[in-house]
């Protein structure tokens, strides 16, 4: 079955072109560690997930790029054609003269309406070149205005005219600092939006990245380029093709309906995060081995004391002794130590999964009370490796990973909305005092339910 | 002292005659700037510093692309300047000549792109009438999107007599013999009347021209008599005849030692309109450029950096003159039209973290009335040595923020921010901006309610001559003491009912004219006020709405 992504506004288009990038050189690396046979499989799979092929064997992205102005998707067009390995489709754009101003209410109230017709038709396009549909990656910012207000708009006609396919936003969760100035105002507005539209939404903060670029991967001046890569590799991870059950050859069809069947349970939660494990230079790489054990003694930490990466992990947390269940529960007051899971998934790829012990991730105190642990953990597996990691561990959670940060962007928004300040650039188009106080009670529900695993 | 109203005779050198300069397009700005370029191409096979200037996109509106929907071909916004009185004209000059410059730099192969079609019209000047326009394609003659008001007649007439003549044409020029006096109620009342259909044919014109209107930028002094009449006459006419399409206002404001008796009456009537109907002011004033200058000059004679700063890097310099400094006024308005360069820039190149021409407002303007934004440009000037160390790329951003690189005379740093906004060209990357955001944070101080009030932009072109470059536009309170500055010159007048008969003798003006504008101009002084009085009190969250569970 096949994804369809949307690239929505300056950051969409920017990680969307890393992500294919990352998928197409994965799947055709020649050293897969694996038998040709096999590596034939992975190929077939990833290219039925994510591209399309043209008459001359070119593959082409299951794609559908969207901005409000036309710098970004000149760019972006040309350097895939410059790649020389694939493409996006001849007539698979969408873009206009005039960006969205950082205005969530622009994206949303003015753009969204007006080229309705035009984006969903090139998306209906996108999807009747797939045999089967699985559903939708909308990859978005929530910072600025176009990714931000126009993805929501459109997630929410993907909502309407593909009830029955999978949409799952990836959001791109702006710096705490420094981006854009109304960035937690339309930060609200896009998450509380999605939160009625969307299946899932998979958070990649921007924070995180950074440091994983500084610390890890060594980069000493860190551009936008290095950071979409980081996360490109992320995103692979998780959605190349992993084999559809223990002990088979075949691989998954579904990836997106089984995560969502996995890690989603409830539609109060919806907020999902990634970790990977390695994560470092080419050339550090090379000097490197590794054990399944140590990498998923590591990931497990990462996993219960909300570490973003490998790095300066707080080994002294651990879960709370079973049978005293108000430990689970902690109020934001207090520091958020032990990170209490709904369900997880980790993915792994390279030599010898097959014998990988992870009953360290089927630990009863991970989880909140009212799941069991074999339905809150799932694990997909391949032997083949990915992109040129011998081995490699990916972990997608639905946890309290993300209340902090969440907490954080409620917080300073709210402290701008009582001062009015920049409510006048919204209401201009549209978007009243009103939206923005359901807004605000919706996400508050969030945090408040999370924080109450 | 300075001033740069009636009366300082300020003339233009010619410049295009002997210095060497970049542009690349022979032929094609030949027919632009008339000028015996050829001598002046060959010796121009170098660019200066060894930094490529090329677009990495390679070139936009060409089969590479496949289309949009439904559009024949894919371009950006455009803004149209409006240049008004002496002030304005002469700055607007040196922009039209920079930008050119600009443009030259960046694209090398002589095809009329998105980035050029921003501010340039491309003309076949063959074709009789209004038809001539080009919208792909080489270059074959670039008109400027402008219109040139002046109530006199000199300085439009000395720019259609020097090098940017073909720049312009007669139909985006508005003047008149009789000039305002001094007078805002002459240039906004009797000439606004007189000229308003005029005005506005023209900008009808210039917006006609345009596939998708962004902004209008108008440039002009507080001080005198049209710039200050007619430039804030014109901003209603923009507002009701163009209302969705943005007004960035470059205002010149009077020193102190202004020669212009009137000019606190004129600027503080003016401020009235610029409160009303402006999106965004930048407010520049003559000292403070004067300064910037003063301060060039003792580096570049102290000989102890004279020998290695690139000329062509001063951002003071005009298009890459080897010689000696032209006139005083002329290093100055090239500092306020790379002011507008840069400001634009982001919107015009390419960039990992775009900024476009609306964010400026939408980031920078928490409430309509404070739309003043005091800009500062680092460097201002670059080292021969290309090869920059962090260390020297982090003082460009501890810079931008010390009080004597402001366009006007103001002290952020002691002030309160409501807003920053850093816009960044050339090779510098999101770490570095972010490592300079964190170490000055501490020592700025911002509002309560936007303590991370940051906006940044990376666009990858860098000006001419430079290999980065910034410019920080900062909503603070520091713009108050001009005002108060001002206010207390008005009163000093007022009181005496000074020169008041110029003024109300003028149809449509009556004393009340004045004491509105005075309270206009106290309730934004009140504004800043109320905020730096919330300097001194400790940040803390607000309770939050509470959810039952």
């Amino acid at each position: 079955m096949s994804i369809v992504t949307l690239q929505l506004g300056q950051c969409g288009n920017q990680i969307g072109l890393e992500v294919f990038d990352a998928l197409f050189s994965d799947a055709h690396y020649p050293q897969g560690l694996c038998s040709k046979r096999e590596n034939e499989a992975y190929q077939a799979s990833c290219k039925e997930r994510f591209f399309s092929e043209q008459e001359n064997g070119v593959q082409i992205a299951r794609a559908v790029l969207v901005d409000m102005e036309p710098k970004v998707i000149n760019q972006t067009l040309s350097k895939a054609a410059r790649s020389g390995q694939w493409k996006y489709g001849q007539h698979s754009c969408f873009c206009q003269k005039q960006g969205s101003g950082n205005n969530w209410a622009y994206g949303y109230s003015v753009h969204g309406p007006r080229h309705e017709e035009s984006i969903m038709n090139l998306i209906q396009k996108e999807v009747e070149k797939c045999d089967s549909l699985s559903g939708f990656f909308i990859i978005m910012s929530m910072a600025g205005g176009t990714g931000s207000g126009l993805g929501a708009f459109v997630t929410q006609n993907l909502q309407d005219q593909y009830s029955n396919s999978l949409k799952m936003n990836q959001i791109i969760w702006p710096y705490g600092t420094g981006e854009v100035i109304v960035q937690n105002y339309n930060s609200i507005l896009t998450l509380s939006h999605l939160y009625r539209s969307s299946d899932a939404l998979l958070v990649h903060e921007n924070d995180a990245v950074h440091k994983i670029c500084a610390k890890l991967m060594n980069i000493k001046q860190i551009s936008f380029s290095d950071i979409n890569q980081v996360l490109a590799h992320q995103l692979g991870n998780v959605f190349q093709p992993t084999y559809s059950m223990e002990g088979s050859f075949h691989y998954r069809r579904n990836p997106l309906g089984d995560l969502m069947e996995n890690l989603v349970p409830h539609p109060e939660f919806k907020m999902l995060g990634v970790r990977n494990i390695p994560q470092m230079s080419e050339n550090s790489l090379a000097y490197s081995t590794f054990t399944w054990a140590g990498l998923l003694k590591h990931l497990r930490q990462m996993l219960i004391s909300n570490a973003k990466m490998e790095e300066g992990i707080d080994w002294q947390v651990r879960p709370p002794v079973t049978g005293h269940p108000t430990l689970g529960k902690m109020s934001l007051s207090k520091e958020l130590h032990f990170n209490t899971s709904i369900a997880n998934l980790v993915i792994l790829r390279g030599k010898g999964v097959r014998s990988v012990d992870l009953g360290g991730f089927k630990d009863p105190a991970l989880y909140t009370s009212w799941l069991e642990p074999d339905n809150a953990f799932s694990v997909w597996k391949t032997q083949r490796a990915f992109n040129k990691y011998e081995k490699s561990a990916a972990l997608v959670s639905n946890s309290q990973f993300l209340v902090k940060p969440l907490d954080m962007i409620v917080g300073k928004a709210w402290n701008m909305f009582a001062s009015k300040a920049y409510i006048h650039q919204y209401t201009k188009f549209g978007i009243e005092e009103e939206d923005f106080l359901d807004s605000f009670t919706l996400l508050e529900q969030v945090i408040a339910s999370y924080c109450n695993l | 002292m300075l001033t740069r109203q009636r009366g300082s005779a300020v003339r233009r050198p010619s410049r295009y005659g002997n210095d060497e300069t970049q542009v690349h397009w022979c032929g094609l700005l030949m027919e632009n700037l008339c000028l015996n370029l050829e001598k002046r191409v060959t010796t121009a096979a170098t660019y200066g510093s060894g930094v490529t200037y090329g677009r990495p996109g390679g070139i936009p509106g060409t089969a590479r692309a496949p289309g949009v929907q439904g559009r024949p071909h894919r371009s950006m916004t455009q803004s149209v300047v409006v240049q008004v009185g002496q002030c304005g004209n002469q700055i607007g000059c040196c922009f039209w000549d920079l930008a050119l410059r600009e443009h030259a730099a960046v694209n090398q192969k002589g095809i009329y792109d998105e980035a050029i079609s921003s501010f340039f019209r491309n003309v076949d000047t063959r074709v009789v009438g209004d038809g001539g326009s080009i919208s792909k394609g080489k270059i074959c003659s670039l008109k400027a999107r402008a219109v040139l008001i002046d109530m006199e007649e000199g300085v439009v007439n000395e720019i259609l007599q020097g090098p940017l003549r073909d720049v312009f044409d007669s139909k985006q020029l508005i003047t008149d013999i009789s000039g305002s006096g001094n007078n805002w109620a002459v240039g906004h009342k009797v000439f606004g009347n007189l000229y308003q259909e005029q005005i506005l044919e023209k900008l009808r014109k210039s917006a006609e021209h345009c596939d998708c209107l962004q902004c209008f930028f108008i440039i002009h002094s507080m001080g005198g008599g049209t710039g200050s009449g007619l430039g804030t006459f014109l901003l209603k006419v923009l507002e009701d005849e163009f209302p969705e399409v943005y007004r960035f206002v470059t205002s010149v404001y009077p020193s102190d030692e202004d020669d212009v008796i009137t000019s606190p009456y004129n600027s503080i009537l003016a401020m009235k309109e610029l409160n009303e109907h402006a999106d965004c002011v930048l407010p520049i004033d003559n000292q403070s450029l004067f300064d910037i200058i003063s301060k060039i000059d003792l580096m570049v004679n102290s000989g102890r950096l004279g020998t290695t700063i690139k000329p062509k890097s001063l951002i003071t310099s005009s298009a890459g003159a080897s010689k000696k400094q032209q006139k005083p006024f002329d290093a100055m308005n090239n500092i306020v039209a790379n002011l507008l360069l840069n400001l634009t820039s982001s919107a015009r190149f390419e960039g990992s973290l775009n900024m476009d021409l609306n964010e400026i407002s939408m980031n920078l303007v928490p409430f309509p009335q404070l739309h003043y934004l005091v800009s500062s440009l680092t460097p201002l000037y670059t080292l021969a040595d290309v090869n920059i160390p962090p260390r020297r790329l982090d003082q460009m951003f501890s810079d931008a923020f010390s009080k004597d690189h402001q366009l006007i005379r103001a002290d952020p740093k002691h002030s309160l921010y409501l807003a920053c906004a850093l816009m960044v060209r050339g090779n510098v990357q999101i770490s570095d901006l972010r490592r300079n955001i964190e170490r000055l944070k501490p020592s700025l101080q911002f509002v309560s309610w936007n303590q991370e009030g940051w906006k940044t932009s990376l666009c990858s072109v860098p000006p001419v001559g430079h290999s980065h470059s910034l410019l920080a536009l900062a909503n603070n309170t520091c713009v108050k003491p001009t005002f108060m500055e001002l206010r207390e010159r008005f009163m000093r007048l007022y009181k005496k009912k000074a020169h008041l008969h110029h003024y109300l003798q003028i149809e449509g003006m009556e004393e009340s004219s004045f004491t509105e504008a005075l309270s206009s101009l106290s309730a934004l002084i009140q504004e800043y006020n109320r905020l730096d009085a919330t300097k001194s009190m400790p940040v803390e969250d607000l309770p939050r709405l509470s959810v039952a569970m």
